[in-house]
């Protein structure tokens, strides 16, 4: 590698209104390297090279190319300059061909041929080893398709410097390798490239070196060769990241959410869950694993009354305490059968036990209230809807996968997020907005929320800050169940930790939590018991203390055949 | 000729003011913008050409001369309007559809301000004879159409080439689809829209001139032009965006909207006056069967331009 350096960056600082998310970042990138950006999310990785591909301007600072400094006002300046950009969110023209998409904006000379451009398209794919058809359109293509199709706009304008913008995020691991491959050639074509990541894995694979951001500022940046897995998280994170999820021991776990053989047929008629069966308890973490698109969505959304069950039963244990005993269900002598049982107490906790005293002064003590005892009241959830679910008094909470889309409403600040919860609230259909807004502030402040102010719309906040906002007010609500689908996916390890924090601190106050991860280890730590799907089916539940990875690996992955022969 | 013949030639000659109109609007809408001023535009190019006509009609100015003037002012009374539009929601970013509508209701009034105080006398006489090359003289029907009726067939024509087989039109398209990624690759979204909105405004303005000066060629025409702007944005969806589909479209509408007034006059039907609105409906009923029907065939590229609508910031993440 010759050590020819194409671009280096000098003090650059960006703000957004008062959040400062690129402080004094100085970084250089040579010729004939893969750079990796490493960081964690919204440590201001992808800010920071928008503002080399023109996407945004710095506040402070130089970008300087082959040593004279520039200025990079627009995508377009960028082009000159031989930068390309390919965006995590593919910027193409859905209606457009392969084609037409990668000429866009090029100002070359002589007609618009569309036969030269899917002849200049074709030789750039085999000079690096793609394969694209040039004609077909973008709305037929695959997501790796697409991100060809980026790569190829940028070549085709010449860059030098390729930056991709966490490129594996949506590949599947052959489309992974073959991408590696591709930048390799690229690579020793001369060509700079760039990739943003918080994968270590694919850094330490793929990169010659890695340059770590954390929040907005440049730590290090360090020879791939030289380092290791456990050095660039610690320099990622910070701090040396206790692994360690505190989990308590469940105090008196009482069933509060009993499953009963639930079976789900999606719109196309597909058996998406078959025959679920399971109890969640109270002061407990039940985690749920399984391969992505195992059922665990669908199971969580016919908890909540999203999805209408073909069969099965949903029972919600809704735990009635000190209520008073009377002869209306109860004849006399089996209320003094009971209390031999101790099943009753008086208003101050203490046993009742009849034990000498005359019929007619337990009819008085019992007539007048006296006599208490506890009982679950069981409500069916199955086909209620989410509206019936909560007036009928049962606290279910739920914090989707889709936070954007089911969970919050992107252009609505804090406040009125907190309302969608509280709406029904208030005097005389009046909305009540002082207490969301003091809900809203305090959640701010307790879970750390990096905003603007409550009327900053949530989708502009980092997806950290929107899932503490999502998990801030469902937990607000204090529920009995609280479901969780990937409630840390696309969060970085501390905000993941505050909500593993969150959600361990409400299986402590009595809360049935249900927790769906995709992390192993992360569900051996933090839950009490785990149930493993499998294609639709639970294939097993078991204790989160004794259970081992390979254990649970097993049950989500063998099939129907395997596991018949493994009996 | 015969009745059928005559009543075609009508139509296409009725048709073209909104060929005009909506050519202009497809435009703006390929840049992603959905201008529901275009009746108030159209309005105001009928105000501008009469007004300047009206300055110059009475003096010795070669008559050629006159024409030109008219309708070069009549644009830029239209593309005025179309700068005041894309001042609005590009600039500003305002709500396309309120300030199209605003735009309408104030090209509508300021048009019937301006026409009550001009004199008929002197916008519609001179030129009259000079619009009607090369038919002019003839006692037929054919001499309905005219150099303006050609010219918007050449400009709805020169439209679809532009957009479909030139660079300009494949970034214009990018724009009105997906003004991100048009930015993100270095294209000049705001000029793009500002060129687009002004010259689409421009067309349609030439429509509302036609209308007044040409096809009706009456002191009262300006009266019922505002429905024929709507009619125009209608003919946009019947259309499904190609401008030189508006050709046949304008056509089928003009046919549509004056049925009433031909199935009058067959013989052989019984037209009670009842009926006459119903018929005067029958483009709308169509707009909506193509809506369905482009709906429920739903291919891509029959659907409006994806961005249509919405206001482009660059840094709204």
């Amino acid at each position: 590698m010759d050590n020819q350096l194409a671009l280096q960056m000098r003090g650059i600082t960006k703000r957004f209104g008062s959040v400062l998310a690129n402080n004094h970042v100085d970084l250089d990138i040579y010729r004939g390297e893969i750079l990796a950006v490493l960081g964690e999310n919204g440590c201001g990785k992808t800010t920071l090279m928008n503002m080399i591909a023109g996407i945004y301007f710095p506040d402070e600072g130089q970008i300087l190319i082959d040593g004279r400094e520039v200025v990079i006002r627009s995508p377009k300046d960028a082009f000159e300059h031989g930068i390309g950009m390919i965006h995590q969110h593919f910027k193409l023209v859905d209606l457009f061909t392969a084609a037409e998409n990668i000429v866009l904006g090029v100002h070359e000379e002589g007609a618009f041929s569309r036969r030269d451009v899917n002849a200049r398209v074709t030789a750039i794919a085999s000079k690096y080893g793609f394969s694209i058809d040039p004609e077909k359109k973008i709305y037929d293509m695959s997501v790796s398709e697409k991100q060809t199709v980026e790569i190829i706009k940028v070549l085709y304008r010449g860059a030098d410097i390729l930056i991709l913008d966490e490129p594996t995020a949506v590949l599947t691991p052959q489309e992974i390798d073959r991408l590696f491959q591709v930048l390799r050639v690229m690579k020793a074509d001369g060509k700079s490239i760039v990739i943003i990541t918080h994968k270590l894995n694919e850094v330490l694979e793929v990169s010659d070196r890695v340059a770590i951001l954390r929040k907005g500022e440049h730590i290090a940046t360090v020879s791939t060769r030289d380092t290791n897995e456990s050095e660039l998280t610690e320099m990622m994170v910070g701090k040396k990241v206790d692994l360690d999820i505190r989990r308590s021991d469940p105090v008196d776990a009482q069933p509060r959410l009993v499953v009963t053989g639930l079976n789900l047929y999606d719109a196309e008629g597909v058996h998406v869950l078959k025959d679920i069966s399971f109890t969640a308890n109270g002061s407990e973490i039940l985690g749920i694993a399984g391969i992505a698109g195992s059922g665990q969505r669908e199971l969580l959304e016919s908890i909540a009354g999203l999805q209408p069950l073909k069969s099965g039963e949903i029972i919600f244990h809704n735990p009635k305490k000190n209520k008073p005993v009377t002869f209306f269900h109860k004849s006399l002598r089996r209320v003094e059968e009971l209390a031999g049982q101790h099943a009753f107490h008086d208003a101050a906790g203490n046993p009742v036990s009849f034990a000498g005293m005359k019929k007619k002064d337990i009819q008085k003590l019992v007539n007048d209230g006296q006599v208490l005892f506890n009982e679950d009241e069981l409500i069916n959830l199955r086909d209620k809807t989410p509206l019936q679910i909560r007036e009928l008094g049962v606290r279910l909470s739920f914090v989707p996968e889709d936070r954007l889309g089911m969970g919050l409403v992107g252009s609505m600040g804090i406040t009125d997020n907190m309302m969608l919860r509280s709406y029904r609230k208030g005097p005389h259909g009046l909305l009540d907005r002082k207490k969301p807004k003091a809900l809203a502030e305090r959640i701010i402040e307790e879970l750390q929320v990096v905003t603007p102010g409550t009327q900053t719309p949530v989708r502009r906040l980092s997806g950290g800050n929107v899932q503490k906002v999502l998990v801030g007010r469902e937990i607000a609500f204090t529920p009995k169940v609280l479901m969780a689908a990937y409630p840390v996916r696309g969060l970085d390890i501390n905000s993941s930790y505050t909500i593993y924090h969150l959600l361990t601190r409400q299986k402590e106050t009595g809360v049935a939590v249900l927790f769906v991860g995709e992390d192993l280890d992360v569900l051996l730590a933090l839950c009490d018991r785990i149930l493993v799907m499998n294609s639709g089916a639970v294939s097993g539940i078991v204790d989160a203390r004794t259970a081992t990875k390979e254990q649970l690996g097993l049950m989500m992955t063998r099939t129907d055949r395997t596991r018949k022969e493994a009996v | 000729m015969n009745i059928w013949l005559n009543f075609l030639i009508d139509s296409l000659a009725f048709g073209a003011t909104f060929m005009y109109g909506s050519t202009g609007e497809i435009l703006t809408e390929k840049a992603g913008h959905l201008n529901l001023g275009i009746p108030g535009i159209m309005c105001m190019g009928g105000a501008g050409g009469c007004l300047m006509l009206n300055l110059v009609g009475a003096s010795s100015l070669p008559p050629f001369l006159i024409v030109v003037l008219g309708i070069l002012s009549s644009a830029a009374a239209a593309t005025l309007m179309g700068l005041i539009y894309s001042f609005l929601t590009v600039t500003l970013r305002a709500n396309q559809n309120v300030t199209g509508l605003a735009l309408t209701t104030f090209g509508v009034g300021l048009m019937k301000v301006i026409m009550s105080k001009l004199n008929p006398s002197v916008y519609l006489v001179t030129p009259k004879v000079y619009y009607r090359w090369p038919f002019a003289g003839r006692q037929d029907s054919l001499q309905c159409l005219g150099v303006m009726f050609f010219l918007g067939l050449i400009i709805a024509a020169a439209a679809s080439y532009v957009l479909y087989r030139t660079k300009i039109g494949l970034h214009l398209r990018a724009v009105g689809e997906n003004p991100a990624t048009a930015d993100a690759v270095g294209i000049n979204v705001t000029r793009y829209k500002y060129l687009t909105t002004c010259i689409g405004s421009g067309i349609a303005g030439l429509g509302g001139f036609y209308y007044v000066i040409d096809y009706m060629a009456s002191q009262e025409a300006y009266l019922s032009l505002e429905a024929f702007g709507w009619l125009s944005i209608a003919l946009v969806i019947f259309a499904l965006w190609r401008p030189h589909r508006t050709i046949i479209g304008s056509t089928i509408f003009g046919f549509l909207f004056s049925c009433s007034s031909f199935i009058t006059n067959l013989s052989f039907i019984q037209v009670t006056m009842a009926l006459k609105p119903i018929l005067k409906m029958l483009p709308y009923v169509f707009t909506i069967v193509v809506l369905i029907v482009s709906s429920v065939r739903n291919k891509r590229e029959n659907q409006p331009p994806e961005s249509l609508g919405l206001p482009y910031f660059r840094e709204n993440r």
